[in-house]
């Protein structure tokens, strides 16, 4: 591209070789029946998935139906607020609107009694001690502060049990 | 990006607002640089099209020869109104927060038109085709104001409610002869 020529008044001024074009999406999200009964039940400081009649896998958060049979799932399955770190991520690079101090992790975490792993953070552990088959409890926020949201759990953190078998969490590894 | 969830609300099946925010930013070139530079300036800059015409906002290639196209020229900073189309419900991040009109906006020396606002204090009935219209500027930012304050996510310019090289530098356009 040839050089531009500048009226005298733009000549000898910085110029402006950038600008921000910023989006923004205003949604509001409706959850949905079986999600908003799975969030009913966090705001009790319960965790329930719900079991395939055909596969018989236990989806957490449940969506309703098996992805995999087309089927409804109806049959609640209350897990336990502990499980197994199956993946993780440590997180280097701070973007726009996160809380939180990098380096961080994030994790895949299959609750026991789970098919599917929830995404959560893991804290109270230096992050390159982060290790798939991590046994890994829910931190709840104060009683007080629990709402339907996942949220309600601050982060997850090592229970201090030795690490799960690669074969008890090998489907989603 | 970043998402911002709010508190759910609701019975049974639950809502929240949910407001996701791309904080994109895009480099300008020479030809729309210098635009944005003198918007940053408090002036108006077109380009030469092939045939002699300005082209404002300018352009970086001929639309009829597509040939490229290189001299920057200043043109006024007022106009006649060829078109508009009244808003009566402004949408968030629009200029102006009472009804106005986008208008198409023929500048001194220019031979294409400039989209804007122009405000007529909510009264639809000042607006016409061939009324002339003058920018209404941002004040330049003093000197010793820091230029990056913004975290860069509002619309438009950069909330400093300074001229930062930002189309909304011009804050929208008003009826000519309305004092200050």
């Amino acid at each position: 591209m040839s050089d531009v020529t500048l009226p005298a008044s733009l000549q000898g001024v910085e110029p402006v070789k950038s600008i921000r074009t910023p989006a923004r999406l205003d949604y509001v999200y409706t959850a949905g029946r079986a999600s908003s009964r799975f969030l009913h039940n966090v705001a009790n400081k319960r965790l329930v998935g719900q079991r395939c009649p055909v596969c018989h896998k236990v989806y957490v958060p449940p969506r309703g139906s098996c992805p995999t049979d087309g089927v409804p799932t109806e049959e609640d399955v209350e897990l336990a607020h502990t499980g197994t770190v199956t993946s993780f991520c440590v997180v280097n690079v701070a973007f726009m609107g996160t809380l939180m101090e990098i380096p961080y992790v994030g994790a895949l975490i299959l609750l026991d009694g789970s098919d599917i792993p929830i995404m959560h953070l893991i804290q109270e552990v230096p992050y390159d001690q982060v290790h798939s088959g991590m046994r890994v409890e829910a931190v709840w926020v104060p009683d007080d502060e629990i709402g339907p949201t996942l949220e309600s759990i601050r982060h997850f953190r090592p229970n201090g049990e030795p690490d799960a078998s690669f074969e008890s969490y090998k489907d989603n590894a | 990006m970043s998402s911002t969830a709010g508190a759910p609300t609701g019975g049974d099946v639950l809502k929240a607002p949910n407001v996701i925010e791309y904080p994109f930013s895009r480099t300008t070139g020479p030809v729309i640089g210098a635009f944005m530079t003198g918007m940053r300036e408090g002036i108006i800059v077109g380009i030469k099209g092939a045939d002699g015409r300005v082209i404002v906002p300018p352009q970086e290639y001929d639309p009829v020869t597509a040939e490229e196209l290189t001299e920057i020229v200043e043109v006024g900073d007022a106009g006649v109104v060829t078109t508009w189309c009244w808003v009566n419900e402004p949408l968030t991040d629009q200029p102006l927060d009472r009804p106005f009109a986008w208008a198409m906006i023929r500048l001194d020396g220019a031979d294409t038109d400039l989209v804007h606002a122009v405000d007529t204090d909510g009264d639809q009935a000042v607006m016409a085709t061939g009324m002339r219209v003058k920018a209404r500027w941002l004040p330049a930012r003093p000197a010793d104001v820091d230029t990056e304050a913004d975290g860069g996510t509002s619309a438009g310019s950069d909330d400093s409610g300074y001229r930062v090289g930002h189309i909304l530098d011009i804050a929208c356009f008003e009826p000519e002869g309305v004092p200050e």
